[in-house]
């Protein structure tokens, strides 16, 4: 569904990401890992068109990306929940919700039912603005508000961040049924290990912002977390 | 950077400064290369661009809007003003050297507060003390409640006007609309003769040396940091254990201090001062000053400061009706156009260049475009 | 309710916002050189509490009473810091435009007043205390970089990094492993126990790992009331706690999660 190829990113005039290759099959979970600073958001970002590339290209559904701007590229399908609560705090929660409707085209629509079964310490607070929320219940709005939009492609940058226990464990259910349902991609990137383990199909392991390792989730070795994951 | 590097790093660009402005122009004018007329006019940039430096420390680097600065400008050329009339007036009726205006007003005796202005250093003093005091007073006010960003603009906004409003009035006794004028002589020197000017030039531009280095100095100290960081994030900095009120009241008072300096050095060699250069108007001027020339640099408010008061000189004369439109486009253009100022200019040039360069000599692969909505750092 | 060797007393603390109420009448405490998790769902009020405690919310009832008996209701945000608290927030706060050198230096335990900093250095007598904590932090390699081109979970550290510097009687930590691996949440709790030696530290934290390496006891707060309060074993065995925040698939063995 989404693949890259020989991607190179700059930030001025350092490079940040080199020669990188990824592939995102349908309906299934792909995990990026590795320690801070190597990459990561860097490639999602990439994706998502928020930093240009140097070269290389990035392909979803057979059509090529980098000529679209970021807005073009979420309606073509693609979900984006950044890192650290990234909500509209001067909207009602409600309204934040709203927002992803707007962007599949269905302003006046209702919000999907499983959207607050997922979270429902959301439904209680429709009203209540999204500055006044907890970190964490932003961080269910952010999730949330990408769903809503319906994505094919769900790009993930630490979900888990910030999240209690009990609903990470909801997250990863619903992560599961998306996945049995067999209509969204997700490219995640995450730190909690246990979580990726159980979700993901396929994983990529980066450093200093190169692909170093990839293969299926559980050919991940000990020596390996140990080199390239740890400190 | 330590504490006597901060010195070195105000020393330098110091003594760059003083051999141009001391050594240099007035050997200009020595040697009949720069007329008498230029140079009395270049003593009043420098004595604007003191003005200048106080907006570039509060606005530059500690983030402080003040659309006010006039008011303390004013203070000091008021204070430097009065002396000078009462230098140069005549005899009261009562034995005392009472100015002109009041005679036409028919007050008879000088009015108590003007007392003081008749000796030299009280007036020197109290133009520098008198905005000091009142930039402390209105920091109190206003700092310690966490007024900050556009309410405080509006409110120093609001000083002006009203500060304005009261030196136009006649009953206040500092001249009405026609202000303080006529200034004749200083110390016996007569203020029109080319060799006083010359002197009024060299001691302006030794104050502005001076400030600079100590403006310098003080943006290198931890100080500096600690305004760069409250421009940052003032709210954080209070969690790191800053008292920021104080900060504040420290720097805006110091601001007033060098507004009043260039006020008082600014009146002798204009030889009049109205109400309508202590107004709002006046007060915006400075800020285009200080972003035109590049804000957060120093040198970048000296440039504006002389490069604006030059062009002004220059085009007024011409075109009279044209300036306030160029003024305002000019400061449009700056914040479109360099958003660093004039001192950014070489910094902007390089990189649109890197950026031609790489364009040109990389080949771009498949169908991809630096997409133009990219951010920098994430 | 024992005061005796705590550092920090909450007595009946009620914060509102927009007239619902985060915290109810909370009573809570902290025992000088403890290290103590506070946990609890989204939304029990814990960044709230931490809030309260530094002076970025002030409490509409109840005192807050520090080392013997300095009520920090009364006090402003930055005398509350000089009196020896550290906060680090939940989303890194550092200051984007400085070098890293730059925030531990306006970091470090130094007076904070107008002419102390005019007077100040800013130089290589502070890289003594500056370069030992960056290594421990594992950015001395970026010593000199702005802090804004940080990576998230780097700025945490960098973020941890000031308080440390800050040298303070109490460290407030927010989410301090957030967006870490496995194994610099290892080393960041490593960080913590020492640092428990000879302080207090407060956590907010929601990886019970990290939490059942670091804390001595573990605090639960849900809907702006203390639910339960133990050891982490005790905690994670609490059925309310279960049901309220770990969720029923959440495994207790101390064996498992490892990876």
């Amino acid at each position: 569904m989404l693949t890259m190829q020989s991607l190179n990113v700059f930030y001025g005039d350092s490079q940040v990401l080199w020669d990188v290759q990824l592939n995102v099959p349908p309906g299934q979970v792909v995990c990026l890992l590795g320690r801070n600073g190597v990459g990561k958001t860097t490639l999602l970002k990439s994706i998502m068109g928020l930093l240009p590339l140097r070269s290389g290209s990035i392909t979803f559904h057979g059509q090529d990306l980098t000529v679209l701007s970021p807005d073009e590229r979420a309606r073509r399908g693609i979900g984006y929940v950044p890192q650290g609560r990234d909500i509209f705090p001067d909207l009602t929660v409600d309204e934040n919700l709203r927002v992803g409707l707007v962007a599949r085209g269905t302003k006046n629509g209702t919000i999907p039912a499983e959207i607050f079964q997922r979270f429902p310490a959301l439904q209680t607070m429709l009203a209540r603005k999204g500055g006044l929320l907890s970190g964490g219940q932003q961080q269910q709005l952010a999730i949330a508000r990408a769903l809503v939009t319906q994505p094919t492609l769900l790009l993930l940058d630490e979900p888990t961040e910030g999240i209690q226990p009990s609903i990470i464990l909801d997250i990863e259910e619903s992560i599961h049924r998306l996945k049995q349902e067999g209509r969204m991609a997700i490219l995640l990137v995450e730190q909690y290990l246990d979580f990726a383990r159980r979700l993901a199909d396929h994983i990529y392991v980066m450093e200093q912002g190169v692909i170093v390792l990839e293969g299926k989730i559980q050919e991940l070795q000990e020596d390996v977390v140990k080199r390239y994951l740890a400190v | 950077m330590t504490h006597s590097s901060a010195w070195k790093q105000a020393l330098l660009p110091g003594a760059v400064l003083a051999i141009l402005l001391l050594i240099g122009l007035p050997l200009l004018n020595t040697l009949g290369f720069l007329s008498d007329y230029y140079l009395n006019l270049f003593g009043k940039y420098l004595a604007l661009a003191i003005l200048a430096l106080g907006m570039d420390l509060i606005w530059g680097y500690a983030g402080i809007l003040s659309l006010g600065q006039a008011i303390f400008f004013g203070f000091g050329a008021y204070a430097m003003g009065m002396y000078l009339m009462l230098a140069s007036s005549g005899q009261g009726v009562y034995g005392e050297r009472i100015p002109d205006f009041m005679v036409w007003n028919r007050v008879t005796t000088l009015p108590f507060f003007w007392k003081p202005f008749q000796y030299f250093p009280v007036a020197l003093i109290l133009a520098l003390a008198i905005p000091a005091v009142a930039a402390c007073i209105f920091g109190v006010l206003t700092f310690r409640r966490r007024v900050s960003g556009t309410y405080f603009a509006i409110l120093t906004q609001a000083m002006a006007f009203a500060t304005w409003l009261m030196c136009n009035r006649n009953e206040m006794n500092l001249g009405g609309t026609n202000g303080l004028t006529d200034f004749k002589s200083l110390f016996g020197f007569s203020l029109h003769t080319p060799s006083t000017l010359r002197v009024l030039y060299l001691v302006t531009a030794l104050f502005l040396v001076g400030s600079f280095i100590v403006c310098k100095w003080l943006v290198g100290s931890k100080m500096g940091l600690v305004l760069t960081a409250m421009r940052d994030q003032e709210q954080r900095l209070r969690f790191l254990g800053y008292p920021i009120a104080h900060y504040k009241i420290f720097i805006f008072a110091l601001a007033a201090m060098l507004a009043g300096l260039s006020g008082a050095l600014y009146a002798p060699q204009v030889g009049i001062i109205t109400p309508s250069q202590i107004g709002v108007l006046p007060s915006l001027e400075v800020v285009v000053w200080v972003a035109t020339g590049g804000r957060g640099t120093l040198i970048g408010a000296l440039l504006g400061a002389v490069g604006i008061n030059a062009a002004r000189s220059l085009l007024t004369a011409r075109y009279p009706e044209w300036w306030p439109i160029i003024l305002g486009g000019l400061f449009v253009g700056v914040v479109i156009l360099f958003p660093d100022g004039l001192v950014g200019i070489p910094k902007q040039l390089r990189q649109r260049i890197r950026r031609a360069r790489t364009q040109l000599f990389e080949r771009p692969a498949s169908g991809s475009v630096p997409s133009p909505s990219g951010r920098g750092l994430g | 309710m024992e005061k005796q060797g705590s550092i920090i007393y909450l007595e009946d603390i009620t914060v509102s916002f927009d007239g619902f109420q985060v915290l109810r009448g909370v009573d809570f405490y902290v025992d000088r050189g403890e290290l103590r998790a506070l946990i609890g769902p989204n939304g029990a009020g814990k960044t709230t509490l931490l809030d309260a405690i530094c002076g970025k919310v002030k409490p509409a009832t109840g005192r807050i009473i520090f080392g013997e008996k300095t009520d920090l209701t009364t006090l402003e945000e930055h005398e509350i810091t000089m009196l020896g608290i550290g906060r680090k927030f939940q989303t890194p706060s550092v200051f984007k435009n400085l070098t890293l050198v730059e925030n531990l230096t306006l970091a470090l335990h130094q007076p904070r007043g107008v002419w102390s900093t005019l007077f100040g250095s800013v130089g290589t007598a502070q890289m003594d205390k500056i370069a030992p904590t960056l290594e421990t932090l594992g950015l001395l390699d970026k010593a000199y970089h702005k802090a804004g081109s940080l990576a998230h979970g780097e700025m945490q550290w960098l973020e941890i990094g000031m308080v440390i510097v800050q040298e303070p009687a109490l460290f407030l930590l927010d989410e301090p492993v957030a967006g870490m691996t496995k194994d610099e949440r290892e080393r960041t709790g490593q960080l913590l126990q020492r640092l428990a030696q000879d302080h207090a530290v407060l956590v907010v934290e929601h990886d019970m790992d990290f939490v059942r390496q670091t804390a001595h006891r573990v605090t639960v707060l849900h809907e702006g009331s203390v639910l339960c309060e133990g050891s982490v074993d005790m905690v994670q065995r609490d059925p309310r706690v279960v049901e309220v925040y770990l969720g029923r698939g959440h495994k207790v063995d101390a064996h498992d999660a490892k990876s």
